[in-house]
């Protein structure tokens, strides 16, 4: 009875850290639609500057990453 | 049968290593050392490959490409002059030709020219000399002519004379000649 | 794990029974030199390394054939962006930056192979390669700038009041890095085939079977951009630490 509840904490906890990726959505969702806007007013320069895109994206998703990570975690490891 | 044995082992191991250290293979520290050694041993092999064959050769491909694009450009950049240049030569040539040409046309022309002038002169002359000699030779026959008929009217004159019965005198007849000849003349 | 995750509707979820690693020959305890089916894929992943860079340019031609050209374009690829972020200085470094970015994006790519085993999707191999990026590139600050290198951490732009918190938080920051450089490149791989293995379990329903495929499939096309972009990102960190390194003032 109690490895049961313990289960479904883990099991609850899992979903609740599920809900971390949707701010890493929102975060790359923001750079990406930020960096859109700017390269469309300056097509000239948006060429050098995919590389501070995808370090961008890449930060902001590790937060998702590392929330799935969490999940991860609390379903298989807990 | 050993495969199952295996599988049957294994699956045996699994559940056994599942209790007991939870079920991401990623966690299971007992696997690190494997990974790791293997994983130095892998990049150093990369790094190895990529230091003493990869690199250099792309390297000297690249800029055996860069130096060839280069070349090719350069040579094409002289090709142009060197067409530029032969157009140049060539339009010169033609404007030399042209103005040789007129030179000739003109020296030809002038030659020419001269030598018609001095044909021209020549045959003048000729002409007047044959103008001149042909005047004399008409004074001659003029001269011969007024004579001949002064005789010629003698000869009529004595004739008539004769038949008439008289007796020619020659003295009186010439001068009745000569007066009918300045008398014709003077009208 | 199968225990817990089997259920009574006859769904069998094993997102985690593929990083699985496993001696290749016989069996037992994995010792420090027993070669396991990750060794196997490292190697293919050398293999495949020598074949696209070595033998692919074995011709040297001046027009490239295809092979040689990927070969060229990888090469110019991550020369471009060592120059570009770490600056004419960086380009010595450019051997190291190469290793790392073509033994991840092949391991990511060969990872895909169904029934593979993806090398990179295991947080020791990733690391190992951020711990070396991280202790490689601070020993580089401090051999090239002696103290100096801690003017990293010493936002000289801020006002004098802030600059101690900031530091702080740069230090933090700082010593986040590895720890963010490797989970990122693990933790999207394993995402990725953690999803895709969700997906095929639900194709034992046969109701939803056709959805769960058009999943797979739209997630493996997800999957192969990841791939791609994972190695990108880590090797165009490892080129701002490196700047980092070279250039600590701000």
């Amino acid at each position: 009875m109690e490895g049961d509840i313990v289960q479904m904490g883990a099991y609850i906890g899992a979903g609740l850290a599920c809900m971390g990726m949707g701010g890493a959505a929102v975060g790359v969702g923001s750079i990406v639609g930020n960096y859109l806007s700017g390269a469309l007013r300056n097509p000239s320069a948006a060429q050098s500057q995919t590389a501070m895109l995808f370090i961008g994206i890449a930060f902001s998703e590790a937060f998702g990453i590392f929330s799935f990570l969490v999940a991860l975690l609390l379903m298989f490891a807990v | 049968m050993t495969t199952e044995a295996t599988e049957a082992a294994m699956a045996a191991g699994h559940a056994a290593e599942a209790a007991e250290k939870g079920g991401m293979p990623q966690l299971d520290f007992s696997t690190y050392p494997n990974q790791i050694f293997w994983l130095l041993v892998t990049l150093v092999v990369v790094y190895l490959i990529l230091t003493k064959f990869a690199l250099p050769r792309i390297s000297s491909v690249l800029a055996e490409r860069q130096g060839t694009i280069t070349n090719d450009l350069a040579a094409a950049e002289e090709l142009k002059l060197k067409a530029q240049e032969a157009e140049e030569a060539y339009n010169k040539a033609l404007a030399e030709a042209r103005v040789e040409a007129q030179r000739i046309a003109n020296e030809t022309r002038a030659a020419i020219k001269a030598d018609l002038d001095k044909a021209i002169a020549k045959a003048d002359a000729e002409i007047a000399a044959k103008t001149a000699e042909a005047q004399k030779a008409i004074a001659e026959i003029r001269a011969h002519a007024l004579e001949s008929v002064q005789e010629v009217a003698k000869d009529v004159a004595r004739e008539i004379v004769a038949l008439l019965g008289g007796k020619p005198d020659a003295r009186s007849i010439t001068a009745a000649v000569k007066a009918h000849l300045k008398g014709e003349k003077r009208p | 794990m199968a225990a817990e995750a089997e259920s009574e509707t006859g769904l069998v979820f094993h997102p985690m029974e593929q990083f699985k690693i496993e001696p290749l020959f016989g069996e037992g305890p994995i010792h420090w030199y027993t070669i396991t089916n990750q060794t196997l894929w490292m190697g293919i992943a050398v293999l495949v390394i020598f074949l696209l860079l070595v033998v692919g340019t074995s011709r040297r031609a001046l027009v490239p054939s295809r092979i040689q050209s990927i070969g060229e374009l990888a090469y110019g690829f991550v020369y471009k962006m060592v120059e570009d972020v770490a600056g004419k200085e960086g380009v010595k470094y450019f051997p190291y930056v190469m290793t790392l970015f073509m033994f991840i994006v092949v391991a990511n790519f060969l990872g895909l192979i169904p029934t593979s085993f993806s090398t990179t999707s295991h947080i020791a191999v990733t690391v190992v390669m951020a711990l070396m990026v991280f202790v490689g590139v601070t020993i580089l600050g401090f051999v090239k700038h002696g103290i100096g290198f801690l003017k990293l951490f010493w936002v000289s732009s801020a006002p004098l009041a802030l600059r101690p918190v900031l530091a702080i938080i740069e230090v933090i920051s700082y010593f986040v890095r590895p720890v963010s450089h490797s989970i990122r490149l693990a933790g999207n791989i394993m995402a990725g085939h953690a999803v895709i293995e969700v997906f095929a379990a639900f194709a034992a329903i046969l109701a939803i079977a056709p959805l769960s495929m058009l999943g797979i499939v739209a997630m493996y096309g997800m999957d192969m951009l990841v791939a791609f972009v994972q190695a990108y990102v880590f090797t165009i960190l490892t080129c701002v630490y490196l700047k980092d390194a070279l250039h600590p003032a701000h």
